[in-house]
C-alpha cells in the first residue's frame, strides 16, 4: 500500500507519554487511482496513483483522456506501485490517509536536498588531513586512490568529489503519531528525506509490520 | 492558517494561570509509574521562561535539602496538571541564574510585587 504525498515541514508535539517528539508533517493523498494493471494485460499486477492537480492546459490530451478514465482532473504526479496480488480498488477511487493508522510504522521515499558538488570529506566522511602540525595544502584531500604499476588503474567505485544529494532516499521503519483525516495530514516521528514541498512516496513499512 | 500551526495552536495551553518570572510557584505535574498516577508538586521560584510557541520551557529553582534543584518544564506539556502562583516577584532581569551563586536565605529571596 502506497500513498503520494508531500511533505509540509516538521514540528513537534507531545506524545502520550508527554515527550516532545520532533515530527514530519507530510500531506498524504487523495490520491485517485488512475489505472489497474493486472498479469494478464500487462504482464504485472500494479495500481496507478495520481495525486494533486494541474492545470488543464497544461496537460497533455493524452494525459487529460488517461485521468477522464477515472474521472479525475489531469494528476500533477502519478506513481504507480506493484502488487503481488490484484488489488481491490477500482478506477476513479480516492485513496486517503485513512490506510494509516496511529501507531504503525511507515517508509518514506523520497529524493534528498541537492548539496551540490561536495569534496570527500563532506560526501564521504573522510577524515582529510591535519590543520596543524605542520600541515600545509593539505587538509581535506582523500589521499591515494591507486595502488602501483599492478594493477595501474583505478579501480571502479572509488569514492571521489562529486554530486551529492538529489538521490531516491528511503527512510525506513518511521512510526506514525497522528493521522488527521480533516487536513489529509499524517504526522510521523522523526525526519523524511527532501526539502519542504517535496513529493514522497509514504508506504506501510515493509519491515517492520506489527505497530507499537 | 497552514496546518503546521494548526497543529501547534491545538496543543497550546489556555488554561494555566500565567506566571512570570521571579514568581513563587509550585507546579502539580502528573507522574505515571507503571498503569498509576499520581500528582507531584515541585515548588520554586521561576528563573526562566524560554521559547516561544509550543516550544517555550520555564525553569523552577528551589533549595532541597541545602542543595539546589533546578527542573525545566514544558509550558504546554499535558502531564503539568497545574501551576500555582504564591507570591509575585518584581525582578529587574529575565533569568535570575544570579540566584544560583546565592548560599542562605538570600538564594531564594526576590523583592515582592
Amino acid at each position: 500500500m502506497e500513498l503520494l504525498g508531500k511533505k509540509i515541514g516538521m514540528t513537534q508535539v507531545f506524545d502520550a507519554k508527554g515527550n516532545f517528539i520532533g515530527v514530519t508533517v507530510i500531506e498524504v493523498g487523495p490520491c485517485t487511482v488512475l489505472q489497474k494493471k493486472d498479469a494478464k494485460s500487462d504482464g504485472y499486477n500494479a495500481v496507478q496513483l495520481g495525486f494533486g492537480t494541474k492545470k488543464e492546459r497544461t496537460a497533455t490530451k493524452p494525459m487529460l483522456g488517461h485521468c477522464k478514465k477515472a474521472n479525475a482532473a489531469p494528476a500533477a504526479h502519478i506513481r504507480e506501485y506493484r502488487t503481488p496480488e490484484p488489488v481491490a480498488f477500482n478506477v476513479g477511487d480516492k485513496i486517503t490517509v485513512k490506510e494509516f493508522q496511529p501507531g504503525q510504522f511507515v517508509d518514506v521515499i523520497g529524493t534528498s536536498k541537492g548539496k551540490g558538488f561536495q569534496g570527500v570529506v563532506r560526501r564521504h566522511k573522510f577524515a582529510g588531513g591535519d590543520m596543524t602540525h605542520g600541515a600545509k595544502g593539505w587538509h581535506r584531500r582523500s589521499g591515494a586512490i591507486g595502488q602501483r604499476l599492478f594493477p595501474g588503474r583505478v579501480f571502479k567505485n572509488m569514492r571521489m568529489p562529486g554530486h551529492m544529494g538529489h538521490t531516491k532516499i528511503t527512510t525506513q521503519n518511521l512510526k506514525v503519531v497522528q493521522v488527521r483525516e480533516a487536513d489529509n495530514v499524517l504526522l510521523i516521528q522523526g525526519a523524511v528525506p527532501g526539502h519542504t514541498g517535496a513529493l514522497v512516496v509514504v508506504r506501510h513499512a515493509i519491515k517492520k509490520t506489527k505497530a507499537a | 492558517m497552514n496546518v503546521i500551526e494548526k497543529i501547534q495552536q491545538e496543543q497550546i495551553r489556555t488554561d494555566l494561570v500565567p506566571f512570570k518570572v521571579g514568581d513563587a510557584v509550585k507546579v502539580h505535574s502528573r507522574i505515571k509509574e507503571g498503569d498509576r498516577e499520581r500528582i507531584q508538586v515541585f515548588s520554586g521560584l521561576v528563573i526562566n521562561k524560554q521559547g516561544r510557541g509550543i516550544r517555550e520551557t520555564f525553569t523552577v529553582r528551589r533549595i532541597s535539602y541545602g542543595e539546589g534543584v533546578e527542573r525545566i518544564f514544558p509550558t504546554n506539556s499535558p502531564f503539568i496538571q497545574k501551576v500555582e502562583v504564591e507570591r509575585t516577584g518584581k525582578v529587574h532581569r529575565a533569568k535570575l541564574y544570579y540566584l544560583r551563586g546565592r548560599i542562605g536565605k538570600t538564594a531564594t529571596k526576590v523583592q515582592e510585587a
